[in-house]
């Protein structure tokens, strides 16, 4: 950013007739998008909160309003119900499901983690001429609907499904493992869906890593478990990082994997926001749960802004 | 200088692609089960691709899930690529903090959120859900990954290219329609094939910002699986997959051909 001239603002004008259509393209180009997301990304949260401080009605929208317009929100200030939060915390549902949102969210970064690393750091070594083919093979999946990923599962997991079929056919069990509709299922489900989130940032950072300082420290004596800790690992820290946000920020509010994989019992806060909207038809609540979550989640979203337009800078 | 590929790095490697791939396979073999149940195999058979065909009410959701992923892939792959050149061409303009903010928050945000959002943005404006509220909310998200990918190219995108364009009198507008956007093509292709992809896949954003009328085919995969795993869903998936897979070979050809032709355009240059 240091190297910011004002000529990105205001280009000089080579061409004579050129620099007022130059001035005019490169405003649109910044406001068209601009006004776009603050319509329809900026704008709808406020509306959010608005209707998280409204009362719940039988009608058709399901609230009744608070405020018309904005200079009506201040005037009716003293009119705001704060009756939706309230109910949040009086219902050890909620605080519930947004603690075991969290806590699945982590344990499946972890694993994620876990299993992602060897495979990057495999692609990383890859002879040259096999990376692009690699790479292409960890998007492709990404590239597959999410919800068809997490229906395949369905049929391996089942008590009759093709797992418990073939370690019943290798004498491992001898009754079905009950894995669908558990936490566990819920696990894979999320490894399985955002592997590809954790793998691309962490092979994007090993792949650039120069090698020769591994040699350097193997040709000093360091043993290579030791030089993986002290080299390798932290300077594929920003892929750790990048990777992990990738996976745990949607896994908080995954609504398909504890839909369809987890079992009845297992509350995670996505699916309560969608029991609330699509069958209660609570708008206030469930637009009081949307609050609370994305404030849980404000802090690891800024961290992720921050840190991408940070690599963007890097790559300049 | 290539580094030893050791067995444990061959081992990882294999059985992480196993892991990723074995239950896509699984998915599409048993879509050609004869056998109703789906996990025990009954033969070969086509029988369910028939019967999904003669089902009006997939026929009919895939209909508007192709439109809506024509139509708000190409709106946003145009917003997505100013985006991308708002951010990479111009680093200092009142409230770039937030714009960019705007940009990269999006591909994080728990689809639940993004959904009630703008669901309730519609409600609030009076619009009647349906065909053109997923189209605005599929354009709003996928925009943003067209943003990141054409962002990275950018990046790297070597400036002087337009300056010597510019410097022979080639007007700005003349620079970057002649220069730069054969340039960044790849870039912008991949990412209108990434957002009608999204789009194809919503199911959580698109339930909430639809309404009757505008059932798409997630949103009927959904309904149908919530009722049971039956081979005909099996084979809707196959076929979304393999719409999918022909259009990424497809494009990775043509970009590795185009590829092909620039080092030997470079070549014929160097040689004069």
């Amino acid at each position: 950013m240091a190297d910011t001239t004002a000529s990105n603002v205001e280009p000089s004008p080579r061409v004579e007739n050129g620099g007022l259509i130059q001035a005019i393209t490169s405003r649109l180009v910044i406001a068209v998008p601009y006004v776009w997301l603050l319509v329809f990304f900026l704008i709808p949260f406020f509306i959010v909160f608005k209707i998280s401080l409204s009362q719940t009605a039988i009608a058709m929208p399901p609230y009744t309003p608070v405020a018309e317009g904005v200079s009506d929100f201040f005037g009716k200030i003293g009119q705001f119900s704060f009756d939706n939060y309230l109910w949040l915390t009086e219902d050890p549902l909620y605080y519930r499901a947004y603690l075991r949102s969290l806590e699945i969210a982590g344990i499946s970064t972890f694993f994620t983690l876990l299993i992602g690393y060897p495979i990057a750091y495999g692609m990383a070594r890859a002879p040259a001429s096999l990376r692009p083919t690699l790479l292409m093979l960890v998007i492709l999946p990404f590239w597959t609907s999410f919800l068809i990923r997490v229906y395949a599962w369905i049929g391996i997991l089942k008590p009759e499904g093709l797992l418990n079929q073939f370690l019943m056919s290798l004498n491992i069990i001898d009754t079905p493992l009950i894995i669908l509709n558990t936490d566990t299922a819920i696990y894979i489900g999320i490894v399985y869906s955002y592997l590809p989130f954790m793998v691309l940032p962490l092979y994007s950072s090993l792949e650039k890593m120069d090698y020769t300082l591994v040699e350097a420290a193997n040709d000093l004596g360091c043993p290579p478990l030791r030089a993986f800790w002290k080299i390798t690992f932290p300077l594929s820290l920003p892929g750790v990082v990048a990777g992990c946000l990738l996976v745990f920020i949607p896994a908080v509010g995954e609504f398909v994997i504890p839909d369809l994989l987890g079992g009845k019992e297992t509350l995670m806060i996505g699916k309560t926001l969608w029991n609330e909207f699509f069958a209660n038809r609570d708008w206030p609540v469930s637009s009081a749960v949307a609050i609370i979550l994305l404030l849980l989640l404000v802090v690891p979203i800024m961290f992720f802004q921050h840190y991408q337009a940070k690599s963007q800078e890097a790559g300049r | 200088m290539n580094p030893t590929w050791s067995r444990f790095n061959i081992a990882s490697v294999v059985l992480g692609f196993a892991f990723l791939y074995l239950p896509i396979v699984i998915l599409v073999i048993f879509s050609f089960n004869a056998s109703r149940l789906v996990t025990v195999w009954g033969g070969f058979s086509t029988q369910w691709y028939v019967s999904l065909f003669s089902n009006q009410g997939f026929l009919d959701a895939a209909w508007v899930t192709i439109r809506v992923g024509l139509l708000s892939a190409t709106v946003a792959t145009i917003l997505g690529t100013m985006a991308a050149l708002a951010l990479v061409r111009y680093t200092r303009f009142r409230g770039r903090i937030l714009f960019s903010g705007m940009v990269f928050a999006p591909l994080v945000m728990p689809e639940v959120i993004t959904g009630l959002s703008l669901l309730l943005l519609f409600v609030a404006a009076g619009m009647d859900r349906g065909f053109v509220t997923v189209t605005l909310a599929h354009i709003t998200f996928t925009m943003c990954f067209v943003a990141v990918v054409v962002q990275s190219r950018l990046v790297s995108f070597d400036r002087s290219l337009e300056e010597a364009a510019m410097d022979l009198g080639a007007t700005p507008v003349k620079t970057f329609f002649q220069v730069t956007l054969p340039v960044i093509l790849p870039a912008i292709v991949s990412g209108w094939m990434l957002a009608f992809t999204l789009s194809l896949d919503d199911l959580v954003i698109a339930s909430f910002a639809s309404g009757p009328g505008a059932t798409t085919l997630p949103m009927k995969i959904y309904s149908q699986v919530r009722l049971g795993v039956t081979p005909e869903i099996n084979a809707a998936c196959t076929m979304l997959i393999g719409v999918v897979a022909i259009g990424v070979i497809a494009a990775s050809i043509a970009n590795k051909r185009r590829e092909v032709q620039r080092q030997r355009d470079e070549q014929a240059a160097q040689r004069g």
